[in-house]
């Protein structure tokens, strides 16, 4: 298993080392293809998992967040601008309804999800389950 | 083309470079206009307002924001799909701007900027005096 810089392994390393180089062989034949929206990013701690997710310009009320089992799924809606007869010079932001859904890494509890929205970043908070969290063993001195 | 660089990287401005060492990213803009308006709306997640610059200057509009490091506690990064960083991007607008009228707004990491067209009427005539 591959190990980054500070010596700790990433399960997910050569799993994304495969889809980078996919994407770029996918890339280079049908040029640059959509990416998958809205990216996420995972972060693991002793305790809980961290996703934070870039979704700008989405409402809280169009925002939902559900855990079954061990996938996170995030849905929502971007709604376009409404304009009246008016011309466009660029059109580059992505509008309509999304939906990702992430493989935990962890087992969580998922009584205790917690999500804060803000800026347009979506973080969050997965507890662990207690079968998941590392348990310290008391070495006895005989 | 990697994953990570799903975010286009900015130039830097001319030929300076930055003094911190930190990404900088283009963000996505739509830019329509309406009778009275230029409106350009950019996704800039993770910017606050008070991080937020507009400028508009010699006809130059630039968009600068900065994007601090999340804070993610004492947690290690598992999975990454995108990566933070400041976003930078500058409009060079044929129309005539009236500046003191720009406003600026920015809401769950999306600036909606008004740039209102300046009368051209106003801006045209020119005043000839006749000796």
């Amino acid at each position: 298993m591959a190990a980054n810089r500070w010596g700790v392994s990433d399960p997910w390393r050569e799993a994304r080392q495969l889809q980078h180089e996919m994407a770029s062989l996918f890339d280079s034949v049908f040029g640059k293809r959509e990416q998958a929206s809205p990216p996420c990013n995972v972060f693991a701690g002793e305790d809980d998992l961290l996703i934070t997710c870039e979704v700008p310009g989405v409402s809280m009320e169009k925002l939902s967040i559900c855990v079954i089992g061990d996938t996170l799924s995030i849905e929502g809606e971007r709604k376009p601008e409404e304009v009246e007869r008016s011309a466009y010079h660029r059109r580059e932001r992505h509008t309509g309804p999304f939906r990702r859904s992430i493989h935990l890494p962890a087992r969580v509890n998922a009584d205790q999800v917690s999500a804060e929205y803000h800026d347009g970043v979506l973080n969050v908070t997965l507890p662990k389950a207690a079968e998941e969290k590392p348990r310290r063993i008391e070495i006895k001195a005989s | 083309m990697t994953l990570m660089e799903r975010k286009e990287a900015a130039p830097t401005r001319s030929d300076t470079e930055l003094t911190r060492q930190a990404r900088q990213f283009v963000p996505d803009v739509d830019i329509y206009e309406t009778e009275d308006s230029l409106m350009l709306i950019a996704d800039m997640p993770g910017v606050k307002a008070d991080r937020l610059n507009v400028r508009l200057e010699k006809s130059i509009l630039t968009i600068h924001g900065e994007v601090g490091t999340p804070d993610v506690g004492e947690r290690n990064l598992i999975g990454a799909e995108y990566e933070t960083g400041n976003y930078y991007r500058a409009f060079t607008l044929s129309e005539e701007i009236d500046q003191d009228r720009i406003e600026a707004n920015l809401k769950n990491g999306v600036l909606t900027l008004r740039l209102p067209k300046a009368a051209r009427a106003k801006a045209r005539r020119i005043q000839v005096a006749a000796e």
